[in-house]
């Protein structure tokens, strides 16, 4: 893709941009599904590397100590419904209602996945307070390098989203920023699926072999 | 992008895989909170329900189908879910195997 709509090129007639889009949409986004699923990879390592770690506390605070379920069910339904929300934005552009409508709901999207970090960052907090820092032992390393990941990736998320939201209201709906948001509607439901393993394996799984 | 079905019943496809997903998250959330703690084999049924619902989200909100146009995209998904299940359960067998016969806990 050729970054943003160049100065040369300042129509804001929908679909009429010419040269905007290169490449076969269907291939951008299987193109997209190929970057997600080599994440998907990556996040496994780290998994891997999580489960070999369970019970490694050398006698540091451990899951039982640490582990907040109030906040983990928070986190869980605010990204849950972020991911509902970017989905009816998604809906919202395809059968082409009105921008305003686009655009609440990708707010609102974003206003959850903020949520999500501040929470997250809380609860990090709150585990730093009783000692659980990645410092202290091979396991909280494991933690601290699976969770915060995931952290990071939903940050970048939110970057994306505030991005679009700005070339949205500086050039109006092109093609070409609906196939990024397309792009990143898959981003963010494959981070809700990374979540489910996160607190299925990191959450249950530690909590209760730790 | 594919614009047979309507308005309504798009929508409807993203709130029914919703209402799954948190009935499927609720239910292990409350399983492991009843029972977790005396017994280990609830992490199956975590297990089982994760699965479930990675499977509505990989249905209702990624789209990802058996029909013909969405092949590719199945086919690259079922190859990488291989590939990740190789590295995480071999990984969990090989050091699992290692931390018995060198008697150290895990």
């Amino acid at each position: 893709m050729n970054g943003t709509p160049s100065t040369s090129n300042p129509s804001v007639n929908p679909g009429q941009v010419p040269g905007a889009i290169h490449k076969d949409p269907d291939m951008v986004i299987f193109g997209f599904w190929v970057f997600m699923m080599s994440d998907l990879i990556f996040f496994g390592v780290v998994f891997a590397i999580y489960i070999t770690m369970i019970g490694a506390t050398a006698g540091g605070p451990g899951p039982r100590e640490l582990f907040d379920f109030g906040s983990l069910f928070a986190q869980t339904m605010l990204l849950l419904t972020s991911s509902l929300t970017v989905g009816i934005a998604t809906v919202t552009m395809k059968h082409q209602r009105s921008q305003a409508s686009f655009l609440f709901w990708v707010v609102v999207t974003l206003i959850l996945g903020l949520g999500f970090l501040t929470l997250e960052l809380y609860d990090f907090s709150q585990m730093a307070a009783q000692g659980g820092v990645p410092q202290r032992s091979g396991y909280l390393s494991a933690f601290f390098g699976l969770v915060p990941l995931h952290g990071l990736h939903v940050s970048f998320g939110c970057l994306w989203m505030l991005v679009l939201i700005v070339q949205i209201c500086k050039v109006g709906m092109l093609d070409i920023i609906k196939l990024r948001f397309l792009r990143l509607a898959l981003f963010w439901h494959f981070l809700d699926l990374i979540w489910i393993g996160i607190f299925s394996v990191v959450y249950f799984g530690g909590w209760v072999y730790g | 992008m594919a614009n047979k079905s309507g308005y309504a019943a798009h929508l409807r496809t993203y709130l029914t895989g919703y209402v799954l997903s948190v009935v499927l998250t609720i239910a292990a959330f409350w399983a492991v909170l009843a029972v977790g703690r005396e017994n280990k084999s609830v992490l199956i049924l975590v297990g089982l329900l994760g699965v479930a619902q990675l499977a509505v989200q990989l249905k209702c909100f990624l789209n990802v189908t058996t029909q013909k146009e969405g092949r590719d995209n199945l086919a690259l998904v079922l190859f990488s879910t291989l590939i990740l299940l190789i590295i995480v359960v071999g990984t969990a067998w090989i050091m699992g195997n290692l931390a018995v016969r060198m008697h150290t806990t895990m």
